[in-house]
């Protein structure tokens, strides 16, 4: 690996280093490093198009890096993972893209991930995406995330995407059965004339299942940010959704929030709201002694934390 | 030393002018303790925010150890020395209540460091370190946190608006430990607006403020016996009828 794809892993996974446990690092459409580990086996697909993950039951405390970073200007990929997580298991993903674009031609990864979650299992999953590079060409993730949760299954989602990433579609489709619980954290900051659009469909299908959506984000200069939540409540359920907007410059940003309760014990909540940063805010730090540069970034880097 | 010269505030409101603050002088001398008080409406709140920065006098001038700081931005004030805890404290998504007191330190003290502020307001400070200065928080909490943030500056003058609102019976008693100890200890002056006739006797100095004027202004055992002796009822407190 060159310092560049060094460079992109450590952005998206934090290491230099191979990491501990299973992994597989994705490299210029290439496999660079695979291990699978005793209850985590990584089979590629025939067709080089992805790989699957499967976790066995009851597997504890364990971790995989699946990194993808593409420093080829001009490269376009799209790749399917597919992950297993047995019952009872207990595990964290980590995923993230890394784009390094020095070129003029557009780089673009779309990621297809699938989750079958087993019954009573808890998966956190997290995904970095970030961008680098000056070259004119663009930087383009689309994610796409689908999701089953079985009964008494538990998934923790963390996106983040701060950096570079010129433009963006995530999708996460997930349904949930009885007693499963969804919990999504994205962070988004868009700037120049970066685009990003994040939609969620969540069907909440089983008895005592719920679902909690937080999005925050920030749209600086010229860009765009749209987002779509449909929570769909078929069984007594809970679920909320929340998207909370800073726009700085001229960004624009839309909200676009929809519950639907097919089931009178479906109780749904939505939360939305767009603005700049309030004036007392600033004012609040000011007198702290920060200039009102600093305590705009001091704002904007908590409420992304 | 900060001294207030010929401060007036106007506002425009439906098209007429509207004088918040007329023609306020007074000084605050270096290590004392001077309430405000006052009818609400009176100005209170405006005055600590024309001190603070917040507010551009419309005429009249602030000076700071004989500097003029009237033109100093909030930041450029912040930085010689003024500090200002808010009557209605700000939330913040995100913002821990550990970030704040590190801002307001203006150094990464450490976490130990900062929970000695907050156990000094009455928060048992491990409960709250890593919260989020956000709407969870309730309001004599939040307030609480405002007061150990502008403790952590421990700067030349501190201004408190209303510090005791929202803070209950229970928790009160401390408070006034507080601004006892901070009056002890600090190197500096104390500009605490108050309604409570208890942080009304902590201070050395009172001054009255109402209809956006200085209506009496001395040491406490000259001007507190003249507040609670007024009988209220139909007619102002501090302002009688007549009165300009």
């Amino acid at each position: 690996m060159d310092a560049i794809q060094k460079q992109l892993l450590e952005a998206v996974a934090g290491f230099h280093e191979l990491p501990a446990g299973a992994y597989n690092i994705r490299a210029n459409g290439q496999t660079a490093a695979r291990n699978s580990s005793a209850n985590i086996e990584i089979i590629p697909k025939d067709n080089g198009t992805g790989i699957e993950i499967h976790i066995k039951p009851g597997t504890k405390r364990e971790s995989v890096h699946i990194p993808v970073i593409l420093s080829q200007s001009g490269l376009k990929e799209v790749v399917y993972n597919d992950f297993y997580i047995g019952e009872d298991a207990d595990v964290t993903i980590i995923a993230g893209c890394g784009i390094h674009n020095g070129g003029p031609a557009t780089s673009q990864h779309d990621g297809i991930h699938s989750f079958f979650i087993g019954k009573n299992a808890k998966v956190r999953y997290i995904e970095k995406h970030y961008g680098s590079g000056d070259g004119s060409g663009e930087r383009i993730m689309n994610p796409k995330t689908v999701v089953q949760i079985s009964e008494g299954g538990y998934m923790e989602m963390e996106t983040v995407q701060i950096k570079g990433v010129d433009s963006t579609i995530r999708e996460t489709d997930a349904k949930l059965a009885e007693s499963a619980k969804m919990v999504v954290t994205e962070r988004l900051m868009t700037h120049g004339h970066q685009t990003a659009e994040s939609r969620f469909k969540i069907a909440m299908n089983g008895k005592g299942s719920g679902a909690n959506i937080v999005s925050r984000s920030v749209a600086r200069d010229e860009s765009k940010q749209v987002f779509f939540s449909d929570l769909e409540g078929n069984a007594p359920c809970s679920g909320h959704t929340e998207c909370d907007a800073i726009i700085v410059g001229n960004a624009k940003i839309s909200s676009i929030p929809q519950i639907t309760a097919n089931h009178p014990d479906a109780a749904l909540i939505h939360e939305a709201a767009i603005g700049k940063i309030a004036g007392e805010q600033i004012i609040k730090l000011m007198t702290l002694g920060l200039t009102e540069a600093e305590a705009e970034e001091q704002i904007i880097s908590g409420f992304l934390k | 030393m900060l001294e207030l010269r010929n401060i007036s505030f106007e506002v425009s409101e439906d098209s007429k002018e509207k004088e918040i603050l007329k023609d306020i002088s007074f000084t605050l001398e270096d290590h004392k303790f001077v309430a405000i008080t006052g009818p609400n409406g009176g100005g209170k709140s405006t005055l600590a925010r024309v001190i603070a920065g917040i507010e551009k006098p419309t005429s009249g001038q602030i000076l700071l150890d004989g500097e003029d700081i009237t033109q100093l931005s909030i930041t450029e004030r912040a930085k010689r020395g003024i500090s200002y805890a808010f009557q209605q404290p700000v939330r913040f998504k995100g913002v821990t209540v550990l970030d704040l007191i590190r801002l307001a330190a203006g150094r990464d003290i450490s976490a130990a460091g900062a929970c000695e502020y907050l156990s000094e307001v009455g928060l048992c400070a491990k409960d709250y370190i890593n919260r989020e200065v956000n709407a969870s928080l309730s309001g004599g909490e939040i307030k609480r946190i405002e007061i150990a943030t502008v403790m952590a500056r421990n700067t030349k003058i501190s201004v408190f608006d209303e510090p005791e609102a929202g803070i209950d019976l229970w928790s009160f008693q401390n408070l006034i430990q507080v601004f006892e100890k901070m009056h002890e200890r600090l190197d500096g002056s104390i500009l605490i607006i108050s309604h409570q006739e208890r942080i009304l006797k902590t201070a050395d100095e009172i001054v009255v403020i109402a209809d956006g004027m200085i209506k009496k202004c001395g040491p406490k055992e000259e001007i507190l016996p003249t507040l609670l002796g007024e009988s209220s009822g139909a007619e102002c407190k501090f302002w009688k009828k007549g009165e300009k």
